[in-house]
Parts: structure tokens; C-alpha cells; sequence
């Protein structure tokens, strides 16, 4: 049985551990609000281009529409994700994700661990990719998805993304009914630091925030992500992206959004995120892809000795 | 000599929807490619897991047959021109053969010379051959393929190995950098990659390695643990042939295990429990002996019985969690009254251009009030109608069914009931949404039938109307499905219901009373009643009606379902009888005379004071009878009756008379014989021996 003792924090530093071990940079949160660790631009913009990438990180991921007060077990406001997103998708990409499981002290042998298709797609970033929700004992506890368009662009080559749910996970791990019972480090519970912002934020999205504000947010936030992709400044258009995407969010889960507008919304997101996909290879380029370039040297480097 | 060839594809896990059809797929395209290049062999066998799709070719031959034969060309004369050069039939002819002129050679045969040439050529060998093995993996097709790595190259997940042995012998077929070789790989978790000596080792070797590659084996293993299950606990349950297909491809070794639920979660609606563990994940439902649902489920292992107890606590404590969320909106749906969500209603969109959940739901009202009245239903029917159209979409905007959207209807029918709405319009607004299939189940109750029917002639209208009509390929909106349906409940309810007549009045009565974009008139109605005739074209070549009764019966002017349908079954009835010969060609000719004469076919009475022979009096009076028969069995038997009458009337009397009130008295008795007709068909589209 898994290590019952294996608080968060803890969790997070082995899977730290493991996937800096396969070659991935530990990078920190991004500091503008998203629905999921996919919309960081580490994910992201670094699918798009030729450039290879691996990088690992927390991202506390909001969902308006998901806030339940604090008083659902299971739904959040906001949880967390672990992301590891590696390009061009190692050949061994599957056996790496369950050696990070036996990491964890979950071995495959005392469980019953599937891949369950589920093919992910995020229509508003035009994104889709080819996949499986990872089952552990019947809990999907992982995303794993190959890219394969996102901005609407082709992703060449293939960057694979593990998402695992660090609550569903811990849960499993730690052995408890309802997230708030989890630890997350050194002593402290879940409930003691999330409980209070849970129900604030589900107040503030459900009954405190003001539409009219909302409706102007997403437009000057459009209005500035177009004038800055205008000037070539791909990443502080892309927070205003992911403003706008927080933004319209906010104003669905207040159901403020009808059926025929939420498709103009979702249009107008997925319109910026195209070009902003777009902008990104074409400055990289002109940049040489650096990154590309690294690759290339040390490959040749290794090659020469 | 022949050996057998095993080929596998092994690749990361597949869809579960896809492994069965895809091997299906390969060993059909290995089959057409291996008799396109003429290798014999017995049969193929497939295998197939998440993780590998396979076949094996039996008693594959090892080479082509040598091919050596004579073959005769052109004539001489015609193979060389006047100055003995090739002509370009001749070129032709030995190109045709792999061969050149040059290997053309003249022999006699019957007096006459024709050039021959003499094919010799040695069969390729398998093991050459079955390197184009990499092309059949290049051709497959899949709903959905995948790149990975940096190729090009799709399929439906990534390749990691391949097998071909060809008996002993590896045949080294490659894909993008993959060789295929003799080792195979075991079970994700119990087993080991493993050496196979030959083809033949295949599924013993597997079987070590945990992985029960035949899909049919698997499929009992599951089916007998399932049964020691249920015989043991003295359960019952329902047989669910697509969700055991899907567990069996969902794993490569199973083992069956049950669980189970605190029983405090059996006050949710049993379609809310079912949806829970199936859909979501993959239980069978467990009932007991009286066929109550009870708190255990069935599910299945990829792996042996070691640690069963985690995975069963591990899916318990996933389930637990679910029908917690469940029981939050059922708790939630309950508090509030159900004209709560009805108001909500004015905010569903049915369609972006059409308008709300909400107008949709008036015009339907009116519709169904137009219909049962032209049914003649009772007044409990009509009220219970109209309450169930102020009613039947809200639980759209329900927690439940946000959340289980495959429960629509199910959920509005439970809230209903437990609003203390009759039992009538709370199954109605369930059933509403039958039939949900082609052949699926009907509506049972008038109330369900008629709000079902009124429902999608609204849809079918408005969606018209908004110019969003179905091509041949494309249908989104499912309309042949509504249109279908509306078909089979008004011939199963008995309700006749003529389009061409109804449609213009029913747009009539909505237009104006919805800012929806309503059919023009003589244009996009007429479109729609074609429509419908095309599906009840579909209701009768699924039910087995001979071709040429279904031509007849829907070239008639006829256009309600239930009349058509009751014509076919009388036609097709007798189709075979011997009087039926003679009836059809007495009455395709009365139809072919009145067209010859051109016949307006005004609306005067015969005329009986112009009969001229005992034959017409005897005609008019059978006609006479016949009009006032309703049934079209007893119709058709009328005219049995009548034919050998009709027969007389022609040989005595010249229906194209000199005098012009005759011929016109006698064609217009012969075209009430012919409107008569035409209740059954156009009769001179039947193919009668």
C-alpha cells in the first residue's frame, strides 16, 4: 500500500525530483490566473516551433464555475496540477509517467493502472490532442496527452503533456474522503490554508462580481492583447490572453453568458490565441530558436567525444 | 509448401472502440493484398488486445505459382503492317505480357496466323512479398490518428514494435525506424518481453506473459467470473453486450471483482446509480433476484488477483465519490419547484437562429393542440398535453442533468412526479424524447406520443425554415432521425396525418407567434412533405416491402403514413396471388386509356340515363359500392370482385364514342375506378410475372 505519510508538498518534491531526473526544467507557477496548467506559457506558447522543451511545475489551476463555497469534498474553485510537458515526446514517455507512480509508492502491481482514451481538446485555445485519462484503481488521476494542433498550429514535434490532479492524487495517496483533510506539508491540512479563499472566491464569482465590470474587463483585455501582438510583444499579450480567458470564466460561472454568446467569446479567445501561437515562432525565429540551436550543439558536443 | 505468418502491430493502448473493428481491418487488407499477389493460403486468424493488433496467416504458400504459358495475340496482318513492322496492337499485346516484340513469335491456327508469345516467368517468394506488409500499416485508417515523435506518419497511437515471422523466419518489415523482429512484448505489469521460435508460439508464449490474446477467450474468462460472481451472491444482472465489449478490450489479462455502496445511496433514481457506474466507469450493475437494483457492482481488472482488495477499496472510494456528487443535485434539483426551471427557459437557446427552449416550447403546444384535435383525443389527453409542454424541457437546466446530460427526460420525468405532477404528463416528458434511435423504443402513452410528434414537427419546421436542411451527407440536427420518428409513432398511434394538407396549416397557426423563421409557403413545406415521404420510404425498405410495391404506393397522391402503409401491406399481401395479375392490368388500363383521351377528370357524376348496355349499370353499381369502402384490404378485394365487370364493360362498350356525352359519361366512370386506384398506388409501377 501506498505511503500514507506522503504529505503534498513531499509529493511534489519527488515528482520534482523524478522529472528533473528525465531532463526537465523545474519552473516556478505563472503568476497571471488560468483554467489549467496547459495555459501557462511554458505549455503552451513552448508547444508551438521547432524548439525542444521539457519542464516541469505546479500550476493552481481556477475554475469559477467548479467553486462549491468549500463545501464539496471533492469540487474546488481552484486546485492544483502538476505539469510535465516534454518536446519532442520521449519514445519511452508512457514507462517514465509509471516510474513516477512507483515514485510516489504506488506500484503498478498492487493496482489496477489504465489508459482510458480521452482524446483533449480546448476549442477556445484551438488545441487538440490524442490521449488517455490515466486510471488509477478506477480514479482518473492523470491527463496524458500528445499535442497535436495547439493554436491552431501543428505541433512539430509532438510535445507530450502528463497533467496529474495533485488533489485526486494526494487523496488517493494520504487516504481521505475530502480534499480538506489532506496535508499538505509539515503539519498543516488543506482546510487550514484553502478552506477561507474557497468560499470567498465562490462568493465573489457567484454572487459578488459585477457583470457590466466583467464585460468591459474582456474588452480592454482584448483590445490590449491586439495592440500589443501589433507590436510584436508576444508575451505580455499572451497574460492579457489569459486575462481574457479568466475573465470570461468569471462571467460564465455567474451565468452570464447565453448559449449564442458564449460561441462569440470563446471565438474571439481562440482568434488572439492563434495569433499569439503565430507571433511566438515567428520572434523565436528571428532569434535563431535558440533553443534549438542548444540542442543541436550538444548533440554534436556528444557526438565529437 | 506452406507455413503460417504472423504479423503484430504492438503499440500503446488503443481506444477500446477501435481494437476489435481495426484488426478486422488488417486482416482485410492482408487478405486482398496477399490475392492481389497471388500467395495461397487457408485463412487468418486475428488477435487483438489493447496493446496489439495481430493476424496469422494459415498454411501461407511460400512462393507465387511459377507462370509458364503459351499466349495468343492478334492475327498477323493485324500485328504487322504492310512493310512487316510492329503495329501498335501488337506492342500492346506483348506489354501486356511483361513482355517485348521482339519475343513474339507466328503460329498457324485454322488457316490463319497469330503472333504468340511464351510467358515464363519464375512466382517472388513470400518472404519478398511480405515486406509490402509495411504498406498495409501505411494504409489503415482509424476515426482518429495521432503523430508523435517528429514524423509525419500517423496512426491511431505510437508504434513501439512489430512481429512478422514467416514460420521460423523473421521477415524484417520496417516502419518509420521500426524493424519488425521475432520478440513480442508481455503484459504492461505481470509480464516480460518474449522470444518467439516461431509463428506458431504466439499465444501460448503471450499467455505466460499474462496477455489472453484471442479476444474471444478473454471475453468468456470474463463472462464465466462474472457468472461465479453472480451465482454466488444470488444476484442477477442484465446483459450489456457493448459494455462487455468494451472492458474486454480494455484489458489484456482480466480478473472480475465486485464491490459495493452504502445502501443509503439507493433513494437516487436507478438511471442516475446505472449511468454512474457504467458510463463513468465501466461497472455492471448488479440486481437482485426480484430485479431490484441493489448497492454491489461488477467490474473488471487489467491484472491477476494479487492485491484485488486495494483496486476493489480503490473503485469503491472512486464510486462513493460520484454518487456523492449525485446526491448533491438530486438534493439540490429538489428544493426548488419546478416552475423555477421552467422560467429558465426563456434563456436555453433551442438554436442560435431560431430562438429559446421557451418559444420552442409554445409553438409546440399549439401544434399539439391543432393535432389532437384533429385526432379527436380526449380532454384528459389535451390537458395533460398542455401541461406537459409548459413543462417537458426544464430539466435541461437541472444540476442532474448539467451534469449526466444522457439523462434529459429521465430526470424531468422523476422531478415531475415528485412535484405531484399525474403520472400521464411525467412519463410524457420522458418519452418526448423517443424514439432516441432509428429503430429504437416508441413512445407508450398518447400524452408521450403526441408531445414526441408535435416536438420534432416544430424542430423539422423551424429548422427548415431557418434554412438548415439536411444534404445527403450532412444532417447535424439528426432531422431524418425526427422526421423518422414522427413516421413510426403515427403509424404505431394510428393517427393519419396527410402533410401536404397539414404542414401549411400548422405554419399557419405559429407563424407570427415566434420570432422563428418559418417555411414559405408552396415552397419550403412542399420540401418538408417530401421529406417525410422519403423516411417512410426508409420505414417500408426496412420492414421487407417488395421494391416495386414502394414505388407503387409512393407514387400515389396519397400522403398520409398510415394510409400509405396500410396500402403496401395490402399490395404486398397479394403481390403473389393469381387474380392479382388481372386486377392490376384491368386498372393500369382504365389509367392508360384516360391518358391517352386526356382525360381532365372533372368532377361530373355518371350519368346514368346514357348507359347504353347492361355491362355499365352493372360497372356503376359495383362502383357505386366500392366508393364507400373505407378499408383498403376490402378495397382491393372489391376489386377482385369487379374485374371480370370491368373486363365486360370493355368488351361491350366503346368508351371513345362517337358521341361526345357518352365518351365523356364513360370516362368519367372509368376515372372514378381510377381515383379509387389510386388509393392503393400508381399501380403500373408494380412488376407483376
Amino acid at each position: 500500500m501506498a505511503d500514507k505519510k506522503l504529505n503534498i508538498q513531499t509529493m511534489i518534491f519527488k515528482l520534482e525530483q523524478f522529472w528533473s531526473s528525465k531532463g526537465c526544467m523545474i519552473m516556478p507557477s505563472y503568476d497571471v490566473e488560468k483554467g489549467a496548467g496547459t495555459m501557462s506559457p511554458y505549455t503552451f506558447l513552448r508547444a508551438v516551433g521547432p524548439e525542444p522543451w521539457a519542464a516541469c511545475y505546479v500550476e493552481p489551476s481556477r475554475r469559477p464555475a467548479d467553486g462549491r463555497y468549500g463545501e464539496n469534498p471533492n469540487r474546488l474553485f481552484q486546485h492544483h496540477q502538476f505539469q510535465v510537458v516534454i518536446k519532442p515526446a520521449p519514445k519511452d514517455i508512457q514507462q517514465y509517467y509509471l516510474d513516477s507512480l512507483k515514485v510516489l509508492g504506488i506500484d503498478p502491481l498492487e493496482h489496477d493502472i489504465r489508459f482510458v482514451e480521452d482524446n483533449w481538446a480546448n476549442p477556445s485555445m484551438g488545441c487538440a490532442g490524442v490521449g488517455w485519462e490515466v486510471w488509477l484503481d478506477g480514479m482518473e488521476v492523470s491527463q496524458f496527452t500528445y499535442f497535436q494542433v495547439v493554436g491552431e498550429l501543428d505541433v512539430k514535434p509532438t510535445m507530450s503533456e502528463i497533467t496529474y490532479g495533485v488533489e485526486r492524487l494526494a487523496s488517493y495517496i494520504q487516504d481521505v474522503n475530502s480534499v480538506f483533510d489532506l496535508e499538505w506539508g509539515n503539519g498543516v491540512l488543506y482546510r487550514d490554508i484553502f478552506k477561507q479563499p474557497e468560499y470567498e472566491h465562490s462568493k465573489y464569482a457567484f454572487e459578488e462580481s459585477n457583470q457590466e465590470q466583467l464585460l468591459q474587463f474582456f474588452d480592454i483585455y482584448e483590445a490590449t492583447a491586439k495592440r500589443l501582438l501589433d507590436q510584436n510583444l508576444v508575451h505580455p499579450a499572451y497574460d492579457y490572453i489569459l486575462k481574457c480567458s479568466h475573465t470570461f470564466n468569471l462571467l460564465d460561472a455567474r451565468g452570464a453568458v447565453s448559449v449564442t454568446e458564449r460561441a462569440g467569446y470563446l471565438s474571439r479567445i481562440r482568434n488572439l490565441a492563434h495569433e499569439v501561437a503565430t507571433k511566438f515562432v515567428e520572434e523565436r525565429e528571428k532569434r535563431g530558436f535558440p533553443l534549438l540551436k542548444n540542442a543541436q550543439d550538444k548533440k554534436a558536443g556528444v557526438e565529437d567525444d | 509448401m506452406t507455413k503460417d505468418y504472423l504479423f503484430e502491430i504492438g503499440t500503446e493502448e488503443m481506444p477500446a472502440h477501435v481494437v476489435t473493428r481495426s484488426v478486422k481491418q488488417l486482416a482485410d487488407r492482408t487478405r486482398k493484398f496477399l490475392k492481389e499477389n497471388g500467395l495461397a493460403f487457408k485463412d487468418i486468424k486475428t488477435y487483438s488486445t489493447p496493446r496489439r493488433l495481430t493476424i496469422l496467416v494459415e498454411d501461407l504458400a511460400e512462393k507465387q505459382d511459377d507462370i509458364d504459358e503459351v499466349k495468343k495475340g492478334p492475327a498477323k496482318k493485324i500485328a504487322q503492317d504492310a512493310d512487316g513492322n510492329w503495329t501498335k496492337a501488337a506492342q500492346g499485346f506483348a506489354r501486356g505480357q511483361g513482355m517485348s516484340t521482339d519475343d513474339i513469335y507466328f503460329e498457324e491456327l485454322k488457316g490463319i496466323e497469330y503472333a504468340y508469345v511464351h510467358v515464363k516467368k519464375e512466382g517472388k517468394k513470400a518472404s519478398d512479398i511480405l515486406l509490402g506488409m509495411s504498406n498495409i500499416i501505411k494504409d489503415m485508417t482509424f476515426p482518429t490518428k495521432m503523430r508523435w515523435d517528429s514524423n509525419d506518419f500517423e496512426f491511431v497511437r505510437p508504434i513501439h514494435w512489430l512481429v512478422s515471422l514467416y514460420g521460423n523466419d523473421v521477415i524484417p518489415v520496417k516502419i518509420l525506424d521500426i524493424v519488425a523482429g521475432r520478440k513480442t512484448q508481455g503484459h504492461r505489469f505481470l509480464g516480460d518481453s518474449v522470444v518467439l521460435a516461431s509463428a506458431d508460439d504466439y499465444v501460448d508464449a503471450l499467455k505466460d506473459q499474462f496477455v489472453i490474446v484471442d479476444a474471444k477467450e478473454r471475453k468468456e474468462m470474463i463472462v464465466n467470473q462474472m457468472n461465479d460472481l453472480v451465482n454466488k451472491n444470488n444476484w442477477t444482472i442484465k446483459e450489456d453486450k457493448n459494455l462487455l465489449e468494451e472492458v474486454t478490450n480494455l484489458v489484456e489479462y482480466p480478473t472480475v471483482f465486485a464491490g459495493s455502496f452504502d445502501e443509503k445511496y439507493l433513494n437516487i433514481p436507478d438511471e442516475v446509480l446505472i449511468t454512474s457506474m457504467k458510463d463513468n466507469q465501466r461497472y455492471f450493475e448488479v440486481y437482485d433476484q426480484n430485479g431490484k437494483l441493489i448497492n454491489h457492482f461488477i467490474a473488471v481488472r487489467n491484472g491477476n488477483k494479487d492485491f484485488l482488495d486495494n483496486v476493489i477499496s480503490g473503485n469503491e472510494k472512486v464510486l462513493v465519490a460520484r454518487l456523492d456528487d449525485a446526491q448533491f443535485f438530486y438534493d439540490e434539483d429538489r428544493k426548488y419547484p419546478l416552475s423555477h426551471f421552467a422560467d429558465k427557459m426563456k434563456n436555453v437557446s433551442f438554436h442560435d437562429k431560431i430562438g429559446s427552449m421557451a418559444e420552442k416550447m409554445k409553438r409546440v403546444k399549439i401544434i399539439g393542440d391543432y393535432l389532437a384535435k384533429r385526432w379527436n383525443l380526449t380532454d384528459n389527453v389535451v390537458s395533460d398535453f398542455d401541461r406537459a409542454s409548459e413543462l417537458y424541457k426544464f430539466d435541461l437546466v437541472t444540476q442532474m442533468v448539467g451534469e449526466f446530460a444522457e439523462l434529459q427526460g429521465v430526470m424531468g420525468m422523476h422531478y415531475a412526479r415528485l412535484a405531484g405532477e399525474n403520472e400521464e404528463v411525467a412519463v410524457a416528458i420522458k418519452e418526448h424524447y423517443m424514439p432516441s434511435t432509428a429503430e429504437g423504443a416508441l413512445p407508450e402513452t398518447t400524452v408521450g406520443s403526441i408531445l414526441s410528434v408535435a416536438d420534432k414537427i416544430d424542430t423539422i419546421i423551424t429548422f427548415f425554415g431557418a434554412g438548415m436542411i439536411p444534404s445527403s451527407s450532412n444532417d447535424p440536427y439528426a432531422l431524418r432521425r425526427n422526421a423518422y420518428g414522427i413516421v413510426r409513432i403515427l403509424l404505431n398511434q394510428k393517427w393519419s396525418l396527410p402533410f401536404n394538407e397539414v404542414l401549411p396549416e400548422i405554419v399557419e397557426l405559429i407563424n407570427g407567434k415566434t420570432p422563428a423563421k418559418l417555411p414559405k409557403a408552396g415552397e419550403e413545406d412542399e420540401q418538408i412533405a417530401l421529406f417525410i415521404r422519403d423516411r417512410i420510404k426508409q420505414y417500408l425498405q426496412k420492414n421487407n416491402f417488395k421494391y416495386d410495391v414502394i414505388d407503387a404506393v409512393l407514387a400515389s397522391s396519397q400522403q398520409d403514413p398510415s394510409q400509405i402503409l396500410a396500402a403496401a401491406k395490402v399490395l404486398g399481401l397479394h403481390h403473389d396471388d393469381a387474380e392479382f395479375k388481372p386486377v392490376v392490368e384491368s386498372l393500369t388500363r382504365i389509367d392508360n386509356i384516360l391518358k391517352k383521351a386526356k382525360f381532365a377528370g372533372h368532377q361530373n357524376k355518371v350519368d346514368e340515363s346514357l348507359f347504353e348496355d347492361n355491362s355499365e349499370n352493372e360497372l356503376y353499381a359495383g362502383v357505386e359500392s366500392l366508393q364507400k369502402t373505407e378499408d383498403l384490404a376490402d378495397l382491393y378485394e372489391g376489386f377482385v370482385q369487379l374485374q371480370p365487370v370491368i373486363d365486360r364493360y370493355f368488351d361491350t362498350n366503346m368508351i371513345m364514342a362517337k358521341d361526345e356525352k357518352v365518351k365523356d359519361n364513360r370516362l368519367t366512370q372509368l376515372n372514378n375506378i381510377s381515383v379509387l386506384a389510386d388509393r392503393l398506388g400508381d399501380l403500373s409501377k408494380l412488376v407483376i410475372k
